[in-house]
């Protein structure tokens, strides 16, 4: 415990306090955080914190696991069923496509202008889900989208269908579009981790590209690729506005399913039912992220 | 890297295709909003709508003021903090950290749901104003402004210009504002860019708690007027990447001025 009073000098900045220097807390140098720490508690514990317990709570307060149950009707199951397709399935072509632009990107050596400019585009892009991404596609493959009504005109082929957009296939094709780019951001720097030296090594030792590849290469890349994989699957898992968008009616997925819950409130408990699912994705949420947090360990390894 | 002819020629195939795929949905938005009724021609009606529109231009100038405050909000609680942590009480700092990283793994969608009784708090001390959801996008900008002013922060030598500055007799506001700030002040500005960039996007939030934020206008004229929400989503994406390239030129301007520093 430091011992440090308002009014007394301050001490050196940045020196650490002596271990056991005396009792007193040093009240005065915690006041500044409060604004933070205050604000924080509202903003961010209170409502997580209110996820948690309304999802127990009956419509008096009273404990139940009624909510919780209730996730394991056949709406609920469906929903959840479909959100994980729709993030796995995304999670892995994103992840495939996304190591194979970055490999692309990353032989392009250090100094290229390409690459600088590629790794930056994925920036942008991958904050790109949303509102503006549904209208993209719309606009794209919609009813009157540009490549429906040119394909539709030449070779008169119709790719509209019957508005798979507008579902489940819809909204994988239009995740990708972010998920490639999200994959080059993360991936990237385990790709550059990889030491020309090791290659050389594996050279001289009489190695062929294959088995570098095979032996050196994948071993050492196959953590940060399945760490990456996993925070593509719970950034979909996630996402709301691009759904929201696209999907107008019905709940395919987890997402929108809280949706409802959240604004039909004709329904009884309908309220508590959408705090059940927030908690829901929250428990994926965390436990794909600790995943990651192990995989992201095991590549910290050889990364330094 | 292998870098054989056939795989250089492979390799800008690819690179083509990648390119290919993420412009063309961008290219059918500017030719969607354009097309004139019929066949023939090019029209910029969509686009006029935007300014015209009396809802989407309240919208517009209301996502605008929440990213201005967003952004003042953001620096005036994160900035004083962070330097103060690092000052004086180092050992809270991984406690900081972690709570500026939790909207990471927290859904945004997640603590909407929770977050309607603190709305109703909100709504009741000041109001029921879109610009309320200033307090909720702090929270979302919050990861994103935290790493870039901690790294602007690891770059420089904050205790030597701290002890300097509290020798000359400066009192610890002039230390943070006058000191500290100008010198970490690239990280501050990508910070804020990036607060703008996602403040001018969010839907989630502004939906669900039923604001008219740009977003939210703009999916309300999609039912009416597709070709004018497709016009203001690429306006908005085309003022978004401006911001974001900026950031990225801040990026690479940090790192040339301080050679041999980790940033």
């Amino acid at each position: 415990m430091a011992v440090t009073e308002v009014t007394t000098p301050a001490p050196v900045a940045g020196t650490p306090p002596a271990p056991g220097a005396g009792l007193k807390i040093a009240v005065g140098s915690y006041v500044p955080l409060l604004p933070f720490f205050g604000f924080l508690l509202i903003f961010l514990i209170v409502p997580t914190v209110t996820v948690v317990v309304s999802a127990v709570q009956d419509g008096e307060g009273g404990f139940t696991l009624g909510n919780v149950r209730a996730l394991t009707s056949d709406a609920a199951v469906n929903a959840l069923w479909n959100s994980i397709i729709l993030s796995g399935s995304t999670a892995i072509i994103g992840a495939v496509l996304g190591g194979l632009l970055s490999y692309l990107v990353v032989s392009l050596g250090p100094r290229s202008v390409i690459r600088r400019t590629a790794v930056s585009v994925c920036g942008v892009l991958a904050q790109f889900g949303g509102v503006t991404l549904a209208f993209a596609f719309i606009s794209l493959l919609g009813f009157s989208g540009v490549l429906t009504e040119a394909l539709r005109s030449w070779p008169g082929i119709d790719i509209w269908g019957s508005g798979w957009l507008f579902g489940l296939p819809g909204l994988i094709v239009v995740y990708c579009y972010f998920q490639i780019p999200l994959m080059v951001i993360v991936f990237t720097p385990a790709l550059e981790g990889l030491r020309p030296q090791w290659r050389e090594a594996a050279t001289n030792l009489g190695a062929t590209t294959a088995q570098y590849w095979r032996m050196v290469g994948f071993p050492l890349l196959t953590p940060a690729f399945l760490g990456s994989m996993l925070l593509l699957f719970a950034n979909a898992f996630a996402a709301y506005a691009t759904a929201a968008v696209l999907v107008s009616q019905g709940n395919p997925i987890s997402p929108l399913f809280i949706r409802s819950a959240l604004t039909s409130e004709i329904l009884l408990g309908q309220r508590n039912l959408g705090f059940a699912l927030a908690l829901q994705m929250v428990v994926v949420v965390a436990i794909v992220m600790g995943a990651y947090a192990l995989l992201l360990r095991r590549t910290a390894r050889w990364m330094r | 890297m292998t870098s054989t002819r056939g795989f250089r020629i492979a390799r800008g195939v690819g690179l083509t295709l990648f390119a290919a795929y993420f412009m063309v949905p961008l290219l059918s938005m500017l030719d969607f909003s354009t097309r004139a009724r019929g066949d023939e021609g090019r029209t910029f009606d969509a686009w006029r709508t935007l300014v015209e529109n009396e809802d989407l231009r309240e919208a517009i100038i209301a996502s605008l003021l929440l990213a201005v405050l967003t952004v003042a909000l953001m620096v005036v609680l994160l900035v004083p903090t962070m330097i103060w942590v690092r000052l004086r009480v180092p050992r809270v700092s991984r406690l900081v950290e972690f709570l500026c990283l939790l909207p990471l793994t927290i859904p945004a969608l997640v603590i909407v749901v929770g977050i309607s009784g603190v709305y109703a708090w909100v709504d009741y001390l000041i109001g029921d104003s879109a610009l309320t959801l200033t307090f909720a996008y702090v929270v979302l900008v919050l990861p994103y402004a935290y790493r870039s002013i901690d790294s602007a922060l690891s770059a420089i030598d904050v205790f030597t210009l701290a002890e300097a500055a509290r020798s000359l007799g400066a009192s610890w506001l002039t230390v943070i504002a006058r000191i500290v700030l100008p010198n970490i002040m690239t990280g501050v500005l990508s910070a804020a860019f990036i607060a703008v960039a996602l403040v001018l996007g969010e839907f989630t939030f502004a939906s669900l708690l039923h604001f008219d934020t740009m977003p939210v206008a703009l999916v309300q004229i999609s039912k009416t007027d597709a070709k004018a929400s497709v016009a203001g989503a690429l306006a908005s994406i085309i003022l978004i990447t401006l911001l974001l390239m900026v950031l990225s030129l801040l990026h690479r301007d940090r790192v040339t001025r301080t050679p041999g520093q980790e940033s």
